[in-house]
């Protein structure tokens, strides 16, 4: 009696499950629709298919312009979000220390923080500071915001880091840095391998942080929410659906790598 | 600096704490600073006024701040009752699938949410996707719903699912099995399981989830522009206005002032109370 019930909800959870994934796509496939159609404004079903507008976009030099520069800053947002975040999530998992809980609310904050009040404050700051608004205070924008974000995603690795492995190593006579290098990044390399496609990605689609911190520069995210104010141009479907496959293709990717190293690691220890 | 050494701890810390003084503290300082300069000034070396914060009780900005509360409570209890099927489902039915769909469902996430939104503008829009089918293939004909309040709400819940799935996951996944089968060698039944067992020990990450959806949606600002055609403005839209085009920083600062008031105190209330090492660190 209870089997039969439980394979009925069982059934009821993957439907809705699966409703709600159609939910979370309904809005990428309309756009891609919206990209293949070559007339100039969208109406469904589709009278006539076609690519023109795709390569209309590409060959535009201010596309071009604004992927070079949303490429740039999330590259440098990887970085140092990695760099940084990595030793904040020794500090927030690994290590035991006099203020360890303090500073994990500290860490967190940001990320329960409004993001277009953080953007303004930012811009407050620069300009109280003095310094002039470009892809580079973007940048530093979205560090406030994906650092701590990055650290979180670190810090779960940490937590499943057993610290005698290092102490195995520095007892048979390692240096630091080698156990650094031998122990500690290969353990924790997953977690690394998240943080910067968080990173990369998070900052890659940013939009309340570059809306105003960026100054003249402008990323695809802002150029889009331009346009779609503005009225209809069918090259916002084109750069969305790049942008959207751009981050499936490099997550799923990412994942496919992760799979692989795990694979071949295990097929090296058995 | 004493304190440094042989504190690898405060070590790595150290870095992420420097830079959040200088990114995080310092720019809300300075805002707190702006909200008491004189209204239309671009400096923080006058004379402090609270002339701002007058103009804000007097004014009609509470309606904004209302109708920005009333979406992301509305926003985050819808979210808990859609996400925790799912969550549920992603912990303790699908097995080896749940990898896959929880990829699957994080994709969204780093596609910015203007496309997003815009993708359902144009699924909404009259002669759009939805609208178009039925009349193509059944030949109804219907009104649209975009540019009402319930498209609004369909924006922003669509946006933050992830942030209430995710860490709801990870308070589904809390609940010990042994607990739960316990309760029901003890004769509860599935109602008594989840009411008594299930709901309270994922309670942290549903909270959790809660919160940060509740602070994403307050701060939201696209949503009610691009699907809502500005029927309503949240307080983050008045925000803009005077940043921009009324070109009055201070007051603008004031209302941020506020908002960071009622989320701060929301915040730290909720994340004092629990064990974020119990959250974070089951694996």
């Amino acid at each position: 009696m209870r089997d039969r019930q439980q394979r009925t909800r069982h059934a009821l959870l993957t439907a809705w499950t699966i409703a709600v994934l159609a939910f979370v796509y309904i809005p990428g496939v309309t756009i891609l629709l919206a990209s293949l159609t070559s007339s100039r404004y969208f109406t469904f079903p589709i009278s006539r298919w076609g690519l023109d507008w795709w390569s209309k976009t590409f060959n535009s030099l201010e596309v071009r312009q604004l992927l070079w520069t949303s490429v740039s800053i999330a590259l440098v947002v990887t970085v140092v979000a990695v760099s940084i975040g990595f030793f904040a999530a020794l500090a927030f998992a690994r290590y035991q220390w006099k203020g360890r809980t303090l500073f994990q609310r500290l860490v967190l904050l940001p990320i329960f923080f409004p993001q277009s009040v953080l953007g303004l404050a930012l811009l407050l700051w620069f300009n109280a500071v003095g310094v002039d608004l470009s892809w580079k205070t973007a940048a530093f924008a979205h560090l406030v915001w994906i650092i701590p974000v990055v650290t979180l995603v670190i810090s779960i690795q940490v937590y499943s880091f057993d610290p005698a492995l290092e102490e195995a190593a520095f007892d048979l006579g390692a240096s630091r840095w080698q156990v650094f290098r031998e122990v500690t990044l290969p353990v924790l390399f997953p977690g690394i391998f998240s943080g910067s496609l968080f990173a990369f990605l998070l900052s890659w689609g940013n939009f309340p942080l570059s809306l105003f911190t960026t100054g003249a520069d402008s990323t695809v995210p802002e150029y889009l929410y331009a346009k779609m104010v503005a009225g209809y141009t069918p090259g916002v479907p084109v750069l969305g659906t790049v942008s959207t496959f751009g981050a499936a293709l490099l997550l799923l990717g990412g994942y496919a790598l992760i799979l692989f190293i795990r694979r071949r690691r295990e097929a090296a220890d058995g | 600096m004493t304190k440094a050494k042989g504190n690898p701890g405060f070590r790595s810390a150290l870095p992420i704490v420097l830079f959040l003084l200088v990114g995080f503290a310092a720019p809300l300082i300075g805002v707190i600073m702006y909200s008491f300069m004189p209204p239309r000034t671009f400096s923080i070396l006058q004379s402090p006024t609270i002339e701002n914060y007058t103009t804000l009780f007097e004014g009609t900005s509470y309606i904004s701040f209302l109708w920005s509360l009333g979406l992301a409570v509305v926003t985050v209890a819808l979210l808990a009752l859609v996400c925790y099927p799912v969550a549920y489902g992603l912990v303790r039915v699908f097995g080896r699938w749940s990898t896959l769909l929880t990829l699957l469902f994080t994709i969204p996430l780093f596609v910015s949410e203007n496309i997003r939104l815009y993708g359902w503008v144009l699924f909404l829009i009259k002669n759009g996707v939805l609208l178009g089918s039925l009349q193509s293939l059944f030949g109804i004909e219907m009104d649209s719903i975009l540019f009402t309040l319930g498209s609004i709400v369909l924006g922003m819940v669509y946006v933050y699912l992830p942030f209430m799935l995710f860490p709801m996951t990870l308070g589904v996944a809390m609940v010990p099995n042994d607990t739960r089968d316990a309760a029901y060698d003890l004769g509860a039944s599935r109602w008594q399981v989840f009411k008594e067992v299930e709901l309270p020990l994922s309670m942290p990450g549903i909270m959790i989830g809660s919160l940060l959806t509740f602070v994403l949606a307050v701060g939201a600002i696209a949503e009610a522009k691009v699907l809502g055609g500005q029927r309503i403005i949240p307080i983050t839209h008045d925000i803009e206005i005077a940043f921009t085009y009324s070109q009055n920083w201070p007051l603008g600062a004031a209302l941020s002032v506020l908002l960071m008031l009622v989320v701060g105190a929301l915040v730290l209330t909720v994340l004092r109370r629990f064990d974020l090492d119990a959250i974070l660190g089951r694996r």
